[in-house]
């Protein structure tokens, strides 16, 4: 089979695993690019997600600048910034966090506008003030949703940031468009299963969190 | 404002030429995404076990960046439309098919007894009561795969020149002329926010009982 003939020959070969262009230091920058743009994503998109969800209010505006920022192909910002302000780490991530903000921001809305009335009720029953309530009641148990948008960013975050190797900067996306360039399949090849299985990783890496992060109650009644 | 819509003659397509060939590169794998999603996912509905190693194998497909899809694919279907338009139709599944399950799974036991008790068969029951109930849900799925889809024909520019819109990126860089780049943008964000806005009105048109 090809495919894993491909597969075979990107990682046997040992020039592949050391040095500047090797797995390890491509793999590191492509992480490190995921958690800038996946931090800059959250820190925009969470507090005005939770906020709006809490208030109720906004949700319409919040739609519209979901869809907008959706809209925008990641691809094309990411060449049109380069050409505007020249070779730089800000052409990379501001498609990067346009891409992830829609997700966080929608499930937060929506996981914080769905929580349980009558829970909410009864904390303000009980005398909490309205951040006391976000944060004690409608956060724990919106956990598990907000915790899929934010998962949803990362994947979608790991598989888009391939494209920063097009404007010469690192991570795994070197090996695929080099790869291109010198119809080196191996490399496209071995590059892709790089990708995929970091996406992986991060989706169990937010399983993980689900488990430690969500309260046993909340789960329960999932 | 002529080099906007002007197009360098390299490209071998005029403005209006691109934003169709882009249409059709977005579209067509959007369309065969819901027709093969939507008995895949009554699939997962009927036998409940499928439904999460389907998610998984899609999962991971999903996980493959556009870009590498498309690498690989040259091998088997050369530099062409198709091979940007698999890795779409897949993307469009992975979003799709957990759409279509949660709304059809989110129609109220009674409504479901309610049609049976009416005589409705299963076959009619599905087209007539299970599948216009989950029409916002799909909806929902069909406006995040196009938007998508549409945004990722673009890296099709890479695998040369099957980026529709995306190849003016190329020129733009190559001959540096940066409105190249601008009209690619624009016009893409352009095409997929009418898109969604349809299907918002498609969503009104089919759910008249709707609250709106």
């Amino acid at each position: 089979m090809n495919l894993f003939h491909y597969i075979g020959v990107f990682y046997g070969d040992s020039a592949n695993w050391s040095g500047a262009n090797g797995i390890p230091q491509r793999l590191w920058e492509h992480v490190l690019y995921t958690l800038m743009a996946l931090g800059i994503a959250a820190a925009i998109g969470l507090p005005i997600g939770l906020v709006t969800g809490h208030t109720g209010r906004g949700g319409n505006a919040l739609a519209f600048l979901a869809t907008a920022a959706r809209a925008l192909p990641s691809f094309g910002l990411l060449v049109l910034l380069t050409l505007l302000m020249g070779l730089g780490l800000t052409p990379v991530m501001v498609p990067l966090v346009a891409l992830a903000v829609p997700p966080i921001l929608v499930t937060s809305y929506e996981a914080v506008r769905g929580a349980d009335r009558s829970l909410v009720d009864a904390a303000r029953g009980m005398g909490m003030g309205p951040l006391r309530v976000l944060f004690q009641v409608e956060i724990p148990v919106a956990l598990p949703l907000i915790l899929s948008g934010i998962r949803s960013a990362a994947v979608q975050i790991v598989s888009t940031a391939t494209i920063a190797a097009y404007v010469s900067f690192g991570g795994l996306g070197r090996y695929i468009v080099d790869g291109l360039y010198q119809e080196d399949y191996s490399k496209v090849v071995g590059g892709a299963t790089l990708v995929a299985g970091l996406a992986l990783l991060t989706l169990g890496l937010f399983w993980l969190l689900a488990r430690v992060f969500v309260s046993p109650g909340v789960r329960r009644s999932r | 404002m002529s080099s906007f819509f002007t197009m360098p003659s390299d490209l071998q397509h005029s403005y209006l030429g691109l934003v169709a060939w882009h249409l059709q590169l977005a579209m067509i794998p959007v369309l065969l995404g819901l027709l093969i999603a939507l008995p895949f996912g009554q699939l997962c509905v009927r036998f409940r076990w499928l439904y999460a190693p389907m998610l998984g194998v899609t999962t991971v497909l999903y996980a493959i960046p556009s870009l590498a899809f498309f690498v690989v694919l040259i091998d088997w279907t050369g530099q062409s439309d198709t091979t940007v338009m698999i890795p779409l139709t897949i993307y469009t599944l992975v979003i799709l098919i957990p759409a279509i399950i949660d709304g059809v799974r989110s129609v109220p036991p009674e409504t479901h007894a309610a049609a049976t008790a009416m005589g409705f068969g299963p076959a009619r029951r599905y087209f007539q009561v299970d599948l216009p109930m989950a029409v916002p849900a799909i909806v929902a799925g069909l406006r995040v795969a196009t938007v998508s889809s549409i945004s990722l024909v673009s890296v099709g520019a890479l695998i040369g020149n099957q980026g529709a819109l995306g190849n003016l990126l190329e020129d733009a860089t190559q001959y540096h002329r940066p409105i190249l780049a601008w009209s690619s943008v624009i016009t893409t964000a352009v095409l997929a926010i009418l898109i969604d806005g349809l299907l918002v009105l498609l969503r009104r048109l089919l759910t008249p009982w709707a609250a709106r």
